[in-house]
């Protein structure tokens, strides 16, 4: 523990953090929430946006579908008790990313309530529980135009459906916020409910954390942080609230509930300034949108649709592709990566090497470019064809790891770029043998080296015969070939 | 109900309202206009509605729903792109500032 | 002679002059012509209208009468009809403001659904009409745009909040306009300026582009002079539409005239019947019993609706059209309904909060008023909407803050949805035994300008009558029955009937023998010839005075 300014700390207390999340996640709809608009990210400022998603006057709202069917699957999946008779409400504050100046949500009676999700962290299960789950439609963005110093509104997000997943105040640690996290991620991804890119916002997380003494009976007072889009930010958000909390709770302060934002550069939180009025959202039932009644056929239905979740597969894998439980654990550690993985499969056969390729080379990408699992975008296609062409023997590995290089960032057709590139395989032994013996001739010193007893030489050479070939020759034969040489020489 | 001046002061905040001290719909007029009618308001509890479900909808319509089909209905005969420009210039018309496609507010970000 | 063929045509009755049209007897443009001859005349004294489209409208009466020579709008009597429009329902690229600063210069990118639907009957819109602020008021008088005068006697107000739709309509500056009721809007100032006027049940009539008041209890319908038009007007309007969740679907069929049509029919035959047997007997048939049409028709007298506050001329009135419905054969009985004295109360508790949400959004961020100097968004807000607002439409947001604030949601709120459950249980129960409920549509006559003003609560009790009927989202209708003389002038009664949710036919069906009855029986002196021939009068009068005026 620390000191600070001399002071000293009392001794010995161990504190309990205690951290409940509220998740947002963007539904993966066509369209927005209410309107016929597409959720397309990006795209350029208010085009992707009409009079009811602006908040024009006099326009009313009609409810996407799939919206209700993604909501209740996760409800489902989380293993709530759905609510048949569920309603929307409007939930009334100012801000400019409002144009309507409420949110349409669910306050009164939400979609899913109590449910829970098992996590593991060093090897302990635990379930953390799910207070609710619950429709609203997102807000719009906010950016600063630096040259007038005023702020720029885009209502393109405006609209789109997103669920609020609440967790009970179970989880301890930032081990178990993550843990937590992936597992719903996982779910979301696997349901098809939502794509989950943390980057384009549509998984986002509220920490709502507290400390308090272990065996204390009563939680503390907790503060918020809003908005968190990455896992690691969030790990070290609750570390660095908690490392806070505790400070200030160890030199005779209090904690105040608040909002506070966290600042990941300078590790640590800031309070945000208070909004100027009082957080009074007015809730009552939205009365331009009908109540739902979900009926027990529907609501079987969505869940005999239900698709093949992520321990089902990881089984599976093992089972039907006999695939080790770690390859099968890291495939289906991300939908995108499973996915990929069967439809190459389907194409190509070779489930173990079709792994590796994803295991190691995608991850070692994905690694470099700082990217996740979810934005690879080659085609399976194009992975299984390079799989046959090192089959046939027409590549070789190092040919085809530099090949997979451009399938992953260009998605190019490894037969094409193998003849364009001519990067076929020199089966060719008589070519081989005149690039073997000009290497041999422009290097002495190394057959005499060889010769002499020096058997790395080989090593040498080989490479220089590769060079040569411009690695299109099959190393095999080429070490096979130039032993000969060597031998027969001698 | 006797309504403080707080409480209109509240109120007024929440409706994002600034009540004048001379004319119009005065803090004092609003004060008094609120006491009376939420007195008036108060006779309703003269009725017994114990057991009674709240009832925010009249009719029993229920599960309206549409399909999760782009429709961009302004657009019309024009490339798509082209139609949602069309599109953003008149959602951008009645606005009193704008800016790149935008509205434009007073500065919100710290 | 221009005046004659002018007079003529806007003395008819919405079918009729569409018959016309159709016929080729009178033009499009010459009808359009008539109603903006009026509109020109009288308009400065009543002041009906924000907006009068002169330009736009002879261009459209331009379209449908070419359209008509191609053979469209077959299987629409209302095609080359004039229309007026309240100003809260949107009309794409034309101003649309609700009466209000907020909005004002406000052009929607979109079209009302009713607007469409107008315009695929063939129908030509001469213009919007004046309104309370937001449709919050019963006079008219909270408009920006100043208050409307009841063309009966300038001196007092139109009702409202449609009391530009209901003043058009009266002082034939349009055959027909479309109002909005959110309790009582249409059916009141149609009482006070002698036109009938429809709420439709809740659902009927789409709400997408209606600016909400409070969205559950809005509902758009026709005013016009008589009963057909009414029931012309709604089956052009109603119906179900995707746009919005409120919309009751198709497997309600909208029609009406239907229904007039068989009393029709059985005026007819009981008039061939009577006229075989007077000949035989040689008797008069003025004085002979109308016929049974309403026969088995059981209509109820709430006795909450004649009690206190009922002006003793308005409630003789009333009575007096009762009787009549009785003589045509319908069964009258008094019943009660406990609950409806806390209709108001519930009403202003559910209006305010919704409206105090609906209204938020008037920001100066997106369309409308934004106030000239500010410094930093809470003040742009504040000072835009202190000074867009008018002072009822204040009032009612802060009513409607107050009861959805923390700590009192339940206490007002959630209160008031349970003292409109209870009034809807009222109204089912009392619709088992009756198939219609009659009432006056107001316990007074039109008041004076300024009269309500100064006294908001006294405002919202002249709703009294009207508001539960939003509440249950039932039907009503308000026919003129008569006059009640105040200092000196004969002033308009309306008379109420509500019905069952879905029960327009049954609407129709009575009120629509009641003004047969009217003026077959002679008892009451055609209320609009008279009108008629009183507004040109007082405008030739006029006309001449400022002639001779100005040749001095």
């Amino acid at each position: 523990m620390t000191e600070r300014g001399g002071k000293q700390m009392r001794a010995n207390r161990q504190y309990e953090t205690v951290i409940g999340l509220e998740v947002h996640v963007e539904l993966a709809t066509k369209t927005k929430i209410f309107c016929g608009c597409t959720t397309e990210f990006g795209g350029e400022p208010n085009t992707h946006c009409c009079p009811i998603c602006t908040g024009m006057p006099g326009t009313l709202p009609v409810l996407n579908k799939k919206v209700v069917e993604y909501a209740a699957a996760a409800a489902l999946a989380m293993g709530c008790t759905v609510t048949r008779r569920c309603r929307f409400d409007r939930k009334n504050y100012f801000y400019p990313d409002l144009p309507k100046a409420y949110q349409v949500s669910q306050l009164y009676l939400p979609i899913g309530r109590n449910g829970g999700i098992e996590i593991e962290v060093e090897g302990k299960k635990k379930v953390i529980g799910i207070h609710e789950i619950h429709m609203e439609e997102d807000a719009g963005k906010l950016v600063h135009d630096p040259w007038e110093d005023v702020t720029l509104v885009d209502y393109n997000r405006c609209g789109v459906p997103l669920i609020e997943i609440v967790s009970e105040p179970d989880m301890r640690s930032a081990e178990e916020v993550i843990a937590y996290l992936e597992k719903l991620k996982l779910m979301l991804q696997y349901l098809g409910v939502s794509d989950c890119k943390m980057q384009e916002g549509s998984l986002r997380a509220d920490i709502n954390l507290s400390v308090r003494e272990l065996g204390a009976k009563e939680f503390g007072t907790r503060t918020e942080m809003k908005n968190m889009n990455s896992f690691k930010a969030i790990a070290r958000a609750v570390n660095g609230e908690r490392k806070r909390q505790i400070e200030l709770l160890e030199y005779g302060g209090r904690v105040v509930q608040e909002t506070r934002r966290w600042d990941d550069n300078k590790d640590t939180s800031f309070a945000m300034r208070s909004k100027e009025d009082a957080q009074d959202y007015r809730y009552f039932p939205e009365p331009d949108l009908v109540p739902l009644e979900l009926g027990e056929e529907w609501l079987a239905e969505l869940k005999s649709r239900q698709p093949e979740l992520r321990d089902e597969k990881r089984a599976r894998y093992i089972r039907e592709y006999q695939l080790p439980a770690y390859d099968a654990g890291i495939l289906t550690a991300s939908k995108a990566i499973a996915d990929l993985f069967e439809e190459t499969v389907a194409l190509c056969g070779k489930p173990k090497e079709v792994s590796n390729w994803l295991m190691v080379e995608t991850m070692r990408l994905l690694k470099e470019s700082e990217q996740e699992p979810e934005e690879v975008s080659f085609s399976p296609k194009n992975l299984a064809a390079l799989i046959g062409l090192l089959e046939e023997g027409a590549i070789n590995r190092t040919v085809a790891k530099e090949i997979f290089e451009q399938i992953f960032r260009k998605d190019v057709e490894p037969v094409k770029y193998v003849e364009a590139h001519g990067l076929r395989i020199v089966q060719d032994t008589g070519a081989l043998g005149e690039a073997i013996r000009e290497v041999l001739a422009a290097h002495p010193q190394s057959v005499a080296d060889y010769r002499g007893g020096k058997k790395k030489a080989m090593g040498f050479l080989v490479g220089q015969v590769m060079k040569e070939t411009k690695g299109k020759a099959d190393p095999r034969m080429v070490n096979q070939m130039l032993l000969e040489e060597l031998e027969g020489l001698e | 109900m006797k309504i403080e001046d707080k409480t209109i002061e509240y109120v007024a905040a929440l409706a994002k309202l600034e009540l004048s001290e001379e004319e119009g719909l005065t803090h004092e007029r609003a004060r008094g206009d609120l006491e009376r009618i939420l007195a008036y308001i108060e006779t309703m509890n003269e009725l017994d509605t114990e057991g009674i479900e709240p009832m925010s909808h009249v009719f029993p319509l229920k599960n309206v729903m549409r399909e999760d089909v782009v429709r961009e209905d302004m657009i019309r005969q024009t490339e798509q792109m082209e139609g949602r420009q069309i599109r953003r210039e008149a959602l951008l018309s009645n606005a009193p500032s704008q800016k790149e496609g935008c509205f434009v507010v007073p500065k919100t970000v710290e | 002679m221009e005046t004659m063929v002018q007079r003529e045509i806007t003395a008819w009755t919405a079918l009729e002059l569409g018959r016309r049209i159709r016929a080729g007897e009178v033009s499009v443009t010459e009808a359009l012509k008539a109603y903006l001859d009026n509109i020109e005349q009288t308009d400065g004294s009543y002041h009906a209208y924000v907006s009068v489209w002169r330009e736009q409208a002879f261009q459209r009466a331009k379209q449908v009468e070419q359209e008509l020579k191609e053979g469209k709008y077959a299987d629409s009597p209302l095609a080359g009809v004039p229309i007026a429009v309240k100003d809260n329902i949107c009309t794409k690229g034309e101003e649309t403001t609700c009466a209000s600063r907020i909005l004002a210069g406000f052009r929607p990118p979109y079209q009302a659904e009713v607007v469409d639907r107008l315009l695929s009957a063939g129908m030509v819109i001469i213009g919007k009409t004046n309104m309370d602020e937001f449709a919050m008021g019963s006079t008219t008088e909270t408009s920006a745009a100043g208050a409307t005068r009841n063309p009966w006697d300038t001196s007092r107000v139109p009702g409202g909040s449609s009391g530009g739709s209901a003043a058009a309509v009266a002082a034939f500056e349009a055959p027909v306009a479309l109002g909005s009721d959110t309790g009582g809007s249409i059916r009141q100032p149609s009482a006070f300026c002698g036109v009938a006027g429809i709420k439709p049940t809740y659902g009927t009539v789409s709400r997408y582009g209606l600016i909400a008041y409070a969205s559950s209890l809005d509902q758009i319908g026709p005013i016009a002079r008589s009963v057909e038009d009414l029931a012309a007007m709604l089956e052009i309007i109603s119906g179900w539409d995707e746009k919005d969740s409120t919309s009751v679907s198709s497997e309600y069929k909208y029609t009406y005239l239907d229904v007039i049509e068989a009393v029709k029919q059985a005026f007819k035959d009981e008039k061939d019947r009577k006229e075989l047997k007077d000949r035989n007997q040689g008797g008069d048939i003025k004085n002979a019993c109308p016929p049974q049409v309403l026969a088995g028709l059981r209509i109820g007298l709430p006795k909450e609706y004649f009690g206190e506050g009922l002006d003793r001329e308005v409630k003789k009135c009333v009575l007096e059209a009762a009787e009549a419905l009785k003589a045509l054969g319908a069964r009258l009985e008094e019943v009660e309904l406990p609950a409806i004295k806390y209709a108001i109360p519930a009403y202003y508790v559910l209006a305010s909060a919704e409206a105090s949400s609906n209204l938020s959004r008037y920001d100066g961020v997106k369309y409308g008023y934004r106030t000239a100097d500010y410094e930093g968004l809470q003040e742009l807000y504040k000072k835009t909407r202190s000074e867009g607002f008018g002072e009822e439409v204040k009032r009612r947001m802060l009513i409607g803050a107050f009861v959805l604030s923390s700590g009192y949601y339940e206490a007002y709120y959630n209160k008031a949805l349970k003292v409109k459950a209870v009034i809807k249980q009222n109204f089912d129960r009392a619709f088992e035994q009756y198939d219609l409920l009659l009432s006056p549509t107001a316990p007074n006559v039109a008041p004076r300008l300024g009269e309500s003003l100064a006294d908001p609560l006294k405002m919202y009790l002249g709703d009294i009558y009207t508001v539960a009927v939003n509440l249950a989202g039932l039907p009503g209708i308000s026919i003129p029955v008569g006059f009640a003389e105040k200092d000196g002038k004969r002033l308009p009664v309306g008379l109420q009937l509500i019905g069952r949710p879905f029960g327009e036919r049954e609407l129709f069906q009575a009120a629509y023998a009641y003004e047969r009855w009217q003026k077959a029986s002679g008892e009451v002196k055609e209320l609009f010839a008279e009108k008629a021939e009183g507004g040109q009068r007082d405008d030739r009068e006029r006309r001449e005075a400022d002639e001779s005026k100005s040749t001095i």
